[in-house]
């Protein structure tokens, strides 16, 4: 039976974490499909096609699914999930919002963000902030799955799907979007950033912390990553946020500046390539799984590391 | 308005779990239990919403062991008027959790349920969403703000990238994210009135719900640890291994 992966998409351009959940798919053994539901989502639909190991694309274009609600877009996958063993979608905000409600209405368990596939009907995933992995083998008809994008290599491009429209469900009427904000960036999403510099408490107010980290970023071309002291302290936007309840990262190097290395920081960043800590502290736990460790005081640290680079 | 809080007892965040040498799982023997910190933020919300006469009454349910009780317990300690244990000593899943809630709500017929976003110890993250989708409810997820007004729910919730505001019909569902409160600690006059508020047991085949795993566990591994790093004594030694050993930069 064939595999259904369900966009992620802002009715513009294809997420990147799209190629990563089919990335995932591919290792399921079966035919590969993308469900692109939206709002004049045509060249979401597109680009879809173009996913190396993707043979179809289901375009489902109606006013109720611009704002991707889970109410409608689950209706809208059940009633096409006769057709799927597994239905997958990535591990991000919306992925966990509506994976958990399409399996509710299959009557189906949903296995949470998966970091291994074992076989078919077997996963690996993270529990405890990752402290431990336990592999979980599903009894379920259509498994319903959300995928770790940092686990799973992203699907290339060269693909050439078939595109086929599909009828759209009902509205339920349920829920309306009010307004949405979104935090504009230059800087590489913090999810495929190849280097994340992240500020915690240590760097003491807003001002530090974009005063420190972004000159030091720019130079490395790094996105900025946060822990969740930082976050409610109201240094940054709760996006940056890293860890068990924020975003998992798995940069080529991660630089932790002023972050002590709470369990729930670590679980969001400890599978990153290199790690650097910076802290005044030489008992922060942050050293334990930091591959250089620096023991100073990050304002004096900071520019100077950013000078020599 | 009536609003359900579902509680979840679960190991303290503080405590750093092993994993059994067996495999068979972790080791919770003798490990510190607190309510998952997710669901304080939501039994805090119903409080607030019922200090503003907003909510009439303020019902937590846990499913689970006994000892969950003081999980309730500690719920009613914040402010919640009564409990419900569900109890089994079955592994529940998220599914089966909320069919086990769905249930409840049938008899309760709550306007509002406010689960955590995530429980710390499966890290599953679907509970709330089960339930909305089992009582063709709408859901407002990782909610960073909820205002009611003329039968609806406002919800500022945490997206990928910023945030954004959903009006939901009620009755609804909306889970908990770090941002949306700060817990209040329960004061000691307060914990003693909790042991003499309502606490009403109840069993899954009481509720007609079938709990049966869907979900195997094969086995419960150690992550790989990552090896010892080395400190570096300044700025420049750093930046030479930076580009000279690991050539990350
Ligand atoms: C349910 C739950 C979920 C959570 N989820 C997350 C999550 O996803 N992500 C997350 O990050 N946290 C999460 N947390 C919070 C987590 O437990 C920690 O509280 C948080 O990570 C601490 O952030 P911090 O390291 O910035 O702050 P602190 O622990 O306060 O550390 C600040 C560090 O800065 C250092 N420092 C201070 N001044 C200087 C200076 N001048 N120079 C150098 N170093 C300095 C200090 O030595 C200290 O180590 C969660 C908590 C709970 C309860
Ligand atoms: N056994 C349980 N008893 C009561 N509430 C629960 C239970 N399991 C999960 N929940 C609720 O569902 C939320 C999400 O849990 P989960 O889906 O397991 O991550 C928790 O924060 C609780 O509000």
């Amino acid at each position: 039976m064939a595999i259904l992966v369900i966009a992620e998409h802002d009715n513009q351009s294809l997420k990147a974490a799209t190629l990563n959940t089919v990335g995932a798919a591919a290792q399921l053994g079966g035919e590969v499909h993308v469900l692109v539901a939206g709002a004049g989502c045509g060249a979401v639909g597109e680009a879809a096609t173009k996913i190396a190991g993707v043979a179809k694309v289901l375009v489902c274009d109606a006013p109720h699914y611009e704002a991707q609600g889970a109410e409608n877009v689950a209706e809208l996958v059940k009633g096409l999930a006769g057709g799927y063993s597994h239905i997958l979608a990535a591990a991000t905000p919306a992925g966990k919002n509506m994976a958990p409600r399409v399996a509710a209405l299959l009557d189906v368990a949903q296995i949470s963000e998966i970091v291994a596939v074992e076989a078919p009907d077997t996963f690996v995933r993270p529990i405890y902030a990752g402290n431990a992995l336990a592999t979980v083998k599903s009894a379920d008809a259509v498994k319903v799955i959300t995928v770790r994008t940092t686990a799973f290599e992203a699907a290339g491009e060269g693909g050439a799907a078939a595109v086929e429209s599909v009828p759209a469900a009902a509205d339920l009427g349920l829920s309306a979007l009010v307004s949405r904000e979104l935090v504009k960036s230059e800087r590489p999403e913090l999810g495929a950033a190849k280097v994340i510099v992240a500020g915690g408490r240590g760097l003491g107010s807003a001002e530090n912390f974009h005063g420190l980290l972004e000159p030091l970023a720019d130079k490395l071309g790094a996105a900025i990553g946060a822990s969740r002291a930082a976050v409610d302290a109201g240094y940054c936007p709760n996006d940056y946020q890293v860890g068990q309840t924020g975003k998992v990262v798995a940069p080529q190097l991660y630089i932790a500046v002023g972050v002590s290395g709470a369990i729930q920081h670590l679980a969001g960043m400890k599978d990153s390539k290199v790690i650097v800590a910076i802290n005044k502290d030489p008992e922060a736990p942050i050293f334990q799984v930091a591959d250089y460790g620096l023991v100073g005081d990050l304002f004096q640290v900071v520019p100077e590391l950013t000078a020599a680079i | 308005m009536k609003i359900l809080v579902p509680v979840k007892r679960v190991v303290d965040y503080n405590v750093k779990v092993r994993v059994k040498a067996d495999g068979s799982g972790v080791d919770i023997a003798n490990v510190k239990m607190s309510m998952n910190p997710f669901d304080e933020i939501g039994v805090e919300e119903a409080v607030r919403l019922k200090e503003a006469a907003v909510a009439t009454e303020v019902v937590a349910v846990s499913c689970g062991l006994a000892a969950s009780q003081e999980t309730l317990r500690a719920a009613m300690a914040m402010g919640a008027d009564r409990g419900i244990l569900v109890e089994t000593d079955a592994e529940l899943q998220p599914l089966a959790v909320a069919k086990l809630l769905k249930a409840v709500c049938d008899k309760e017929q709550p306007q509002l349920v406010i689960c955590g976003k995530q429980a710390i110890d499966d890290d599953a993250n679907q509970t709330g969403q089960m339930l909305a989708a089992l009582a063709g409810w709408p859901q407002a997820t990782f909610a960073s703000k909820v205002s009611i007004a003329d039968g609806k729910a406002s919800v500022m919730r945490e997206i990928d990238g910023g945030v954004e505001t959903l009006s939901v019909t009620l009755p609804a569902v909306v889970t908990t994210d770090l941002r949306l409160n700060e817990p209040r600690y329960a004061t000691l006059p307060n914990i003693m009135k909790a042991k003499k508020k309502p606490l009403e047991t109840v069993k899954p085949a009481d509720l007609g719900v079938d709990v049966a795993p869907r979900l195997a566990t094969l086995k419960v591994s150690e992550p790989a640890q990552r090896k010892a790093g080395e400190m570096v004594a300044d700025v420049a030694q750093l930046v030479d291994k930076l580009k000279n050993v690991a050539k990350v930069i």
